[in-house]
């Protein structure tokens, strides 16, 4: 009942439709860019991965280790051994170069590290998707596929001039989270290129995720060393911290007057819609129809239409969103790339949205159709 | 304007819901106001910079040191007036969220490049002949409660103490306003002495993070940035110059387009924005159809009636536009804590002549449909359907 005379107001229908598929778009959007974010930095640590920086240090640029201090760190307990008995720890370097984007052809900051000879056997989830790893020694690049998609002149086989040195690419590695970002290099060759005679961080795996207490107090009974350690997973998370909260706060302002807006302009369609409907709603009631039969067709226009609107919404931001790649400043002024993700909470949470809108824009002419007297209703037209 | 009441009387004519409109339009401004005044401060950063001003940092990278010794040689290249120069410090005062930029600068030269910033009294002389002294911005000293004469610690994050120790006292010598727009970012910054801090520091003695180089002749910027860095080329450290409005704009672009972002977003918004009004606007001179006959038969010609439907929509697009738009600039100065070191949101003259031409183009397309089809009523038609 009602939804059957729908038809008849396509127009008054397509508006709210129009409406509300906008707002679930942008939406939708914006927090598939909240959530790509949060998943491609949460991803980057783990639990039982530990970046030993100098005390006070707040990101690796802003941290010096010297080559003693490292091999110290190395050896503390709590830091697990290979096969071979030697520790799984790899200390780097990062400097960061100006590379031009491949979007603007303007610079923007790149990020290479200098890596220890563990660093492959300490990122499980790194592959090499094409070409070889850098040699130990040599001027050479493997940079990370985010990398090569956001600046120019990374394919393997290409050289490039950094710091006024010819460095050859060898390679793309992939690694899922944001150390794809990078590019990475021989830790010896960095050092040298760039004239640094210290680290910036010592990455080691830990024994077992509870071991970082160990490692701290090892590392505190060492009255040499200044340092401190915090596993990698609460590293990027604190490295994160600001832009992602940035982006929450835009994401759920925009979303939230988009709402407020959308909910006036159901209202003044539904609105319109009972006042064309009032003759067809009089004569129900004449009939012997209640109230609620009524402000229930209502409604259920109303929550159909943004029903509509939510799933046009979200499928158009999905199609058009999902995994669409973007970068951005992150941790060490340098940029981290990552995508957009669309995935199933959050259709849903924009689902419930639409419907709530639908439902506030629908429910006061709903209640203005329940009480308009019967007299009055048949005799407009 | 003879006929402004009858206007009125139709915009009145059924209150809900014009009253429902104007809260959608009101609502759209609002969101516009606010996304173009991100906009603003990101795709232009010229009001904040002087023109007259080159920022030389190395090639490699911004936080890449440059030698103190390059200062002779920068002042020796023609057309350059005065310089100065800055290290980023990065200190933390009690908890990491109190962010804001503590910069180490060679004082006199660094004040004189920035002729902005306006100082308390006394402070001038004060900063120059305390070594440990410290300028704050007025808004950062209201924030943190400081006075003139309070010592205040940071910690240090790229710079610890050749003591060993982290924590870097300095005392607070007078307070930075902003002499004009271009200095707001300054308010929320501390400077301290560039000896000070390079006598203290454990290491990198001897080098400046940044040169901010004065030319004589903003016609000539180009110029001297290139001979500039023509002079450092092959060397050990090579340097980058650029004016400081581009130096800014490079910054925020590595942020991503926000522009672009906050474009689309509008799109959206007044695409469904103008279905919304369209949709009110079309019915409401639908169902004023006999009216519109009366008038014809009153002898208003079918100009005046076009012109009347039109009035109606841009009158109701711009009172709607201009709340959301003044709404906007009223409570934009409440967000102040987005990110210290960007300067204050607000809605900048060219949001405000865009904002405009949006509400007369909305009023238009809105309004121009139902107007020709009220142009065009027959009266004999429209009159016999009543």
């Amino acid at each position: 009942m009602g939804l059957a005379s729908l038809p008849a107001r396509k127009g008054a229908a397509a508006v709210v439709v129009t409406g509300i598929t906008g707002v679930v778009g942008v939406l939708v959007a914006l927090l598939a860019m909240r959530d790509g974010f949060e998943a491609t930095l949460g991803q980057t640590g783990h639990a039982d991965e530990a970046i030993v920086l100098r005390a006070g240090a707040n990101s690796e640029l802003a941290s010096q280790i010297a080559r003693e201090d490292a091999l110290l760190i190395a050896r503390t307990r709590g830091v697990s051994r290979d096969a071979q008995g030697n520790p799984l720890a790899s200390p780097e370097v990062v400097v960061v170069a100006n590379l031009p984007l491949r979007s603007t052809g303007t610079d923007a900051n790149a990020q290479i590290r200098g890596v220890g000879p563990q660093a492959f056997a300490l990122r499980r989830s790194l592959r090499i998707i094409e070409g070889r790893a850098f040699r130990a020694g040599r001027r050479e690049l493997l940079a990370g596929q985010g990398a090569a998609r956001q600046f120019s002149g990374l394919a393997p086989g290409a050289v490039l001039m950094l710091n006024q040195e010819p460095w050859t690419v060898t390679g793309l590695f992939a690694t899922g989270d944001a150390t794809e970002s990078e590019i990475w290099a021989d830790a010896e060759v960095v050092q040298s290129t760039w004239r640094r005679n210290a680290f910036q961080s010592v990455r080691v795996r830990l024994t077992d995720p509870d071991a970082l207490s160990r490692l701290t107090a090892g590392l505190a009974e060492n009255p040499q060393l200044r340092v401190e350690a915090s596993t990698t997973q609460e590293y990027y998370a604190t490295q994160s911290l600001r832009l992602r909260r940035l982006v929450n706060f835009l994401a759920t302002t925009v979303a939230s007057i988009m709402a407020v807006g959308a909910v006036f302009g159901a209202l003044n369609t539904m609105h319109a819609a009972v006042a064309a409907r009032t003759r067809e709603i009089a004569i129900l009631r004449a009939l012997g129809f209640g109230s609620v039969p009524v402000v229930c067709s209502v409604l259920l226009e109303g929550l159909l239409l943004a029903l509509t609107g939510g799933l046009l919404g979200a499928s158009a931001a999905w199609m058009v969103f999902d995994q669409y790649t973007v970068s951005t400043l992150g941790a060490n002024f340098s940029q981290v790339v990552f995508a957009f993700q669309v995935n199933g909470t959050l259709v849903r949470d924009a689902l419930a949205l639409a419907l709530a809108i639908g439902f506030l824009g629908a429910l006061w002419p709903a209640l203005a159709a329940a009480r308009l007297p019967i007299p009055e209703g048949l005799r407009t037209r | 304007m003879r006929f402004f009441s009858l206007v009125w009387a139709s915009l009145l004519r059924r209150k809900t819901r014009t009253f429902l409109t104007l809260l959608s339009i009101v609502t759209a401004f609002l969101l516009f106001g606010f996304l173009d005044a991100v906009r603003v401060v990101f795709t232009q950063g010229s009001a904040q910079a002087g023109v007259d001003r080159l920022i030389t940092t190395s090639r490699i990278s911004f936080i890449q040191p440059l030698p103190l010794a390059y200062r002779e040689r920068i002042l020796a290249v023609p057309g350059v007036a005065t310089l100065a120069h800055a290290n980023w410090f990065g200190g933390i005062y009690q908890d990491r969220r109190n962010f804001f930029a503590n910069i180490a600068v060679s004082p006199a030269e660094y004040l004189a490049i920035h002729p902005e910033i306006a100082l308390s009294d006394g402070a001038y002389e004060a900063f120059l002949s305390r070594r440990t002294g410290a300028l704050v911005g007025r808004e950062l000293a209201r924030k943190h409660g400081w006075a003139i004469g309070d010592r205040i610690p940071l910690q240090a994050t790229l710079w610890p103490h050749k003591s060993g120790s982290t924590t870097w006292t300095f005392e607070i010598v007078g307070l930075m306003q902003a002499g004009d727009e271009r200095a707001r970012k300054f308010e929320n910054q501390m400077l301290f002495r560039y000896d000070y801090f390079d006598e203290g520091r454990m290491s990198g003695q001897g080098t400046a993070g940044w040169y901010i180089v004065k030319v004589r002749d903003p016609a000539e910027s180009t110029r001297v940035a290139l001979a500039i860095d023509a002079l450092f080329r092959n060397s050990a450290a090579e340097t980058r110059s650029q004016s400081e409005k581009e130096f800014n704009l490079a910054f925020a672009r590595q942020f991503g387009d926000v522009g672009l972002i906050a474009r689309a977003i509008m799109a959206a918004v007044f695409f469904t924005l103008l279905l919304v009004t369209g949709h009110t606007m079309a019915q409401g001179v639908r169902e004023r159809t006999a009216e519109l006959a009366v008038l014809k038969t009153l002898g208003f010609d079918n100009g005046l009636i076009l012109r009347l439907v039109l009035a109606e929509s841009m009158l109701m697009v711009l009172i709607g536009g201009l709340t959301g738009l003044s709404l906007a600039s009223l409570t934009l100065p409440l967000f102040k804590t987005f990110g210290a070191q960007l300067p204050p949101l607000r809605i900048a003259a060219e949001s405000w002549v865009a904002g405009f031409g949006i509400m007369l183009g909305l009023g238009l397309v809105v309004g121009l449909p139902p107007a020709v089809r009220a142009m065009r009523l027959g009266i004999t038609e429209a009159l016999a359907e009543r």
